[in-house]
């Protein structure tokens, strides 16, 4: 167990540093040529004709399109309604039309410009507003209710209203989407590239052409980032490259640049959030209505999930009895939007956030009071039924941020300071205005539902010739660190040292399907397996060699040792797994993942558990805004998480670090500027993500409360971080500049046009007094 | 044209357009792929590299900005004991995650501790605003440079006071 909770050099980390490590366009593979994408400049148009002039193009040179296509002219994965390539029609700009290959990149860039899309354009549908006018049927739609909702309503002292709208966020991997495809001599295809899901691309290969599964094989490389932009789009553009390359008859990479990442690929999900919600005048809630609308973009791709996982999270960290959220996913000429750090929970739990705010206001109370007064507890129902167990740290994480930030007082200074200021055009004196904002969230670890059962995700271990164990999965490390952490889980559990563990590349010809690199499943499902096999295969050789020898051994440090004292004598692990090997035995296994049993979920009901676990959070932001522009700088934020157990506190802290920076920029200044569809902002110089200087100061404190299904009590991390930073900004703001934030990102022209507008927040003073004049006289 | 340049302090020759990127020549021509291109237009930083000693972003300078001048690559300063050390430190403190920015953040940060062997956190940030990273939100590259040796606090929810 020694090697949990201490925090080793990353094995992949030199490597990486160095320039050593290969990603995805650093493959060196002679003959390679390389593919470019045409793609439609329309939002929504007719495909009249596609024209290849071969002239215009380097020798060899040749464009493919969905005339092409060997199999079904769809992206295999809840189902295939997204086009491999456009066909007839072009649903939004940046949609393939066609695939062009030539013997060098510049010669790719030729023949892409050979060619010419003729079209027609067509009415488009370009935003959510849009869409709901149009009244065409949603890509998805769910819902969740529980209890009473309009009795409570009718009888609730407390009733407000709030609409709380989140756009696109661009992922910005710093490595763009890249793989390289090549068919061998027996009629199989190979895919390499940067993906978190190889299982899927496989899956996708296996459908457009229609291959045996044995004859497709998907091979990660090392991932430049992946924040679930690498989720779905790798099938898409694995597809293209294999068709490029069976026809070109050699390997064909296709490396897309920043600009054509940006347009072309998925993003998250746009949402307009309302909220009604009812409360007892001490701010109790009583009954929460919820009608959530996501954008999904030109085609389902993983809309259905993302819109479930953010309906499931709508409620946030809070006990109310009576709940009803309606979701949809509504269609429209954009690029397809989909999976992001958090998979639609970062939008719904924005608004709860925002939402809970409004009401605290209402009733008098600060936002840290009221958290204080609803977080759920262990015990408490969720509005799916599912009953909170000890592993529940809302309000640990509540009054630990809360304390070590000193937030109530700070907070209700700065709303004083703000009352005590005349307001105008410009307040004050134009010294940067302070505010602080605290949020509260939670996150389910591992899919949603169902999901985790059905999978079953095995993970295979075996012995080597050497006595090493080899473990198998299809996991990726985007940068999370299940490189460093699966060794660190895998030798504690066997009782193997580090440099007795070996893990497979995933490559989908040697390891099994564990499943997507995904839903911060990796390290809490994927690692409790990796946990089960490394220690039953350990047993295995354990108990040989004890029948053999006779007496009692034990498996320590890498050892097998004998008896029970100090002395007794010691052998290296491998080598009683290659007598063990020599002898005849069994050196593989495979084990699934077993979900806790009580773990069941009515995917028609919405009733039950959806979650295993979750893992819980408190934000504490400190902004700075210039009163003049009304730009908005993080100047600190405070996460307080409960993850379960640590097991390498750097890269943990790392996820939380990193995830609370991208919140931040989602709330502040990224922003997707589409104008009827087409983009205003394509390129990093105009999408704008924080850098050194725009990120604040980021405290971590990690709460253990080890949760018994995960691997020595680990619960998922990946996405938690991304829910809490923009509720906290947003209120933030609000503290320091009492103008009403209802949209992120809260640019100046956004904050300008709501204080023009009027819509300011009331001093809390005055609210408090409003509310309860007994209590101030 | 043809450029002749030292690279990791060994004599090159490339050849191409003269407005060939100097990213291109690295990695295409001669294998050091360790500059990455995040971006291609200046913004990201990835593709760093030091020029006579200088950070410059290897997308924006044309090969035929550089006949006989000295660039060295993170491979280069990889090479060099202090560069294993910086890179080591680097790993150490968690500055790593998904590594594609990593390169042009540690030959940005050798060049800068060549400078300046202790930079305070506000000379860090100000060195390396031009170079973008997506997954660390920079706290632990931060850390990694300036030696704080603050670590992640870990405590128990069990003890946390209500």
């Amino acid at each position: 167990m020694s090697a949990i909770g201490h925090s080793p050099p990353r094995p992949d980390g030199f490597a990486k540093a160095s320039g050593a490590a290969v990603y995805a366009d650093d493959l060196a593979l002679p003959g390679t040529w390389f593919g470019a994408t045409v793609r439609s400049a329309h939002p929504h148009a007719r495909v009249v004709a596609v024209r290849f002039a071969a002239e215009l193009a380097p020798e060899g040179a040749f464009c493919l399109t969905a005339a092409d296509l060997p199999g079904p002219n769809g992206v295999q994965l809840i189902d295939d309604s997204w086009p491999v390539l456009a066909a007839g029609r072009v649903r939004h700009v940046g949609e393939p039309v066609a695939l062009v290959a030539a013997p060098t990149r510049l010669g790719a860039r030729q023949a892409a410009a050979a060619v010419e899309v003729e079209t027609e354009p067509l009415p488009a549908v370009t935003t959510l507003a849009e869409a709901a006018a149009a009244d065409v049927p949603p890509l998805a739609e769910c819902a969740l209710v529980a209890g009473d909702v309009d009795a409570a309503f009718a009888a609730a002292p407390v009733v407000v209203e709030g609409s709380w709208e989140s756009g696109h966020q661009e992922h910005v991997y710093i490595e763009t989407n890249a793989v390289t495809a090549w068919w061998e001599d027996d009629g199989g295809v190979v895919v390499h590239g940067s993906m978190q899901c190889p299982y899927y691309v496989h899956k996708a290969l296996v459908h457009a052409f229609g291959l045996p599964a044995e004859r497709v094989r998907v091979q990660a490389s090392t991932v430049g980032g992946g924040f679930g932009g690498k989720e779905d789009f790798p099938s898409l553009i694995g597809i293209h490259a294999a068709l490029l390359s069976r026809a070109a008859g050699r390997p064909v990479r296709l490396a897309y640049d920043r600009h054509e990442d940006v347009i072309g690929t998925t993003k998250r999900h746009p949402a307009v959030i309302r909220h009604r919600t009812a409360a007892a005048e001490d701010g109790t809630l009583l009954a929460i209505e919820i009608d959530l609308v996501m954008d999904g973009g030109a085609y389902r791709t993983l809309s259905p999930v993302v819109l479930s996982r953010g309906v499931l999270h709508a409620t946030g960290p809070y006990r109310c009895p009576n709940v009803r959220v309606r979701g949809r996913v509504l269609a429209t000429h954009t690029a397809p939007n989909g999976a992001f750090r958090g998979f639609g929970a970062p939008q719904t739990q924005l608004a709860m956030e925002r939402q809970i705010d409004l009401l605290a206001r209402r009733v008098g109370l600060d936002p840290l009071e009221i958290r204080r007064r609803n977080a759920v507890r262990a015990g408490d129902r969720l509005p799916t039924g599912q009953v909170l167990d000890e592993s529940t740290s809302a309000l640990e994480c509540l009054e630990r941020a809360a304390a070590r930030t000193g937030f109530a007082e700070r907070w209700r200074r700065i709303e004083a300071e703000r009352a005590a200021r005349p307001t105008g055009a410009a307040d004050g004196d134009g010294a940067p205005l302070p505010g602080l904002g605290l949020s509260l969230y939670f996150h389910g670890a591992g899919f949603t539902g169902s999901g985790e059962r059905r999978m079953e995700s095995p993970v295979g271990a075996r012995l080597l010739a050497d006595g090493r164990v080899e473990v198998l999965t299809a996991m990726t490390d985007m940068g999370q660190g299940c490189a460093a952490v699966f060794p660190q889980i895998a030798a504690a559990a066997g009782g193997l040292g580090e440099d007795g563990v070996l893990f497979a590349p995933p490559d989908t010809a040697r390891v099994p399907d564990s499943g997507p690199t995904v839903a911060s499943r990796t390290t809490m499902i994927v690692g409790a397996t990796i946990a089960r096999a490394v220690a039953a295969l350990a047993e295995r050789v354990r108990a040989w060699w004890a029948a053999e020898r006779g007496g009692i051994w034990t498996i320590e440090d890498g050892h097998l040792r004998f008896g029970d004292g100090v002395e007794g004598e010691r052998v290296p692990f491998p080598d009683a797994a290659r007598a063990f090997l020599a002898a005849g035995g069994d050196g593989e296994i495979v084990e699934r993942h077993r979900p806790p049993d009580w773990q069941r979920f009515d995917e028609e009901t919405y009733q039950g558990a959806a979650y295993p676990a979750f893992g819980w959070g408190c934000d504490v932001v400190e902004v700075a805004v210039d009163p003049d522009t009304l730009s908005v700088t993080a100047v600190a934020a405070t996460a307080v998480c409960e993850v379960g157990r640590a097991l390498h506190p750097v890269l943990c802290a790392g996820q939380i670090e990193g995830g609370t920076l991208q919140a931040i920029g989602w709330a502040t200044c990224e922003e997707v500027k589409l104008d009827g569809g087409r983009y205003l902002n394509d390129r990093l110089a105009t999408y704008v993500i924080p850098t050194a200087l725009d990120a604040p100061r980021v405290t971590v404190e990690l709460l253990e409360r080890p949760w018994e299904g995960g691997p020595f009590g680990a619960k998922g991390v990946g996405e938690l971080p991304m829910d809490g930073g923009a509720p906290a900004v947003a209120q933030a703001i609000e503290n320091a500049t009492g103008v009403a934030v209802t949209a992120i990102p809260a640019t100046p022209e956004r904050l300008w046009a709501a204080r023009e507008a009027g819509r300011r927040v009331e001093p809390f003073a005055a609210a408090a007094e409003r509310a309860r004049p007994e209590a101030v006289a | 044209m043809r450029a002749r340049l030292t690279v990791n302090g060994a004599p090159r020759e490339a050849e191409g357009p003269p407005l060939e990127r100097l990213l291109d020549v690295l990695r295409e021509q001669l294998g050091l792929t360790g500059a990455k291109e995040g971006c291609g237009e200046g913004e990201c930083g990835a593709c760093t590299v030091l020029l006579d000693g200088r950070p410059v972003l290897s997308c924006l300078v044309p090969l035929v900005q550089c006949e006989g001048r000295e660039v060295v690559t993170v491979e280069g300063v990889a090479a060099r004991t202090d560069g294993r050390a910086l890179i080591e430190r680097f790993v150490a403190a968690g500055g790593v995650q998904c590594g594609a920015c990593t390169p042009g953040i540690v030959v940005t940060a050798a060049a800068l501790l060549a400078a300046e062997p202790a930079p305070g956190r506000e000379t860090l940030r100000r060195a390396l605003a031009g170079n973008l990273c997506r997954c660390t939100g920079y706290e632990a590259i931060l850390r990694a440079f300036t030696g704080d040796a603050e670590r992640p606090t870990v405590a128990s929810a069990d003890e946390v006071v209500r």
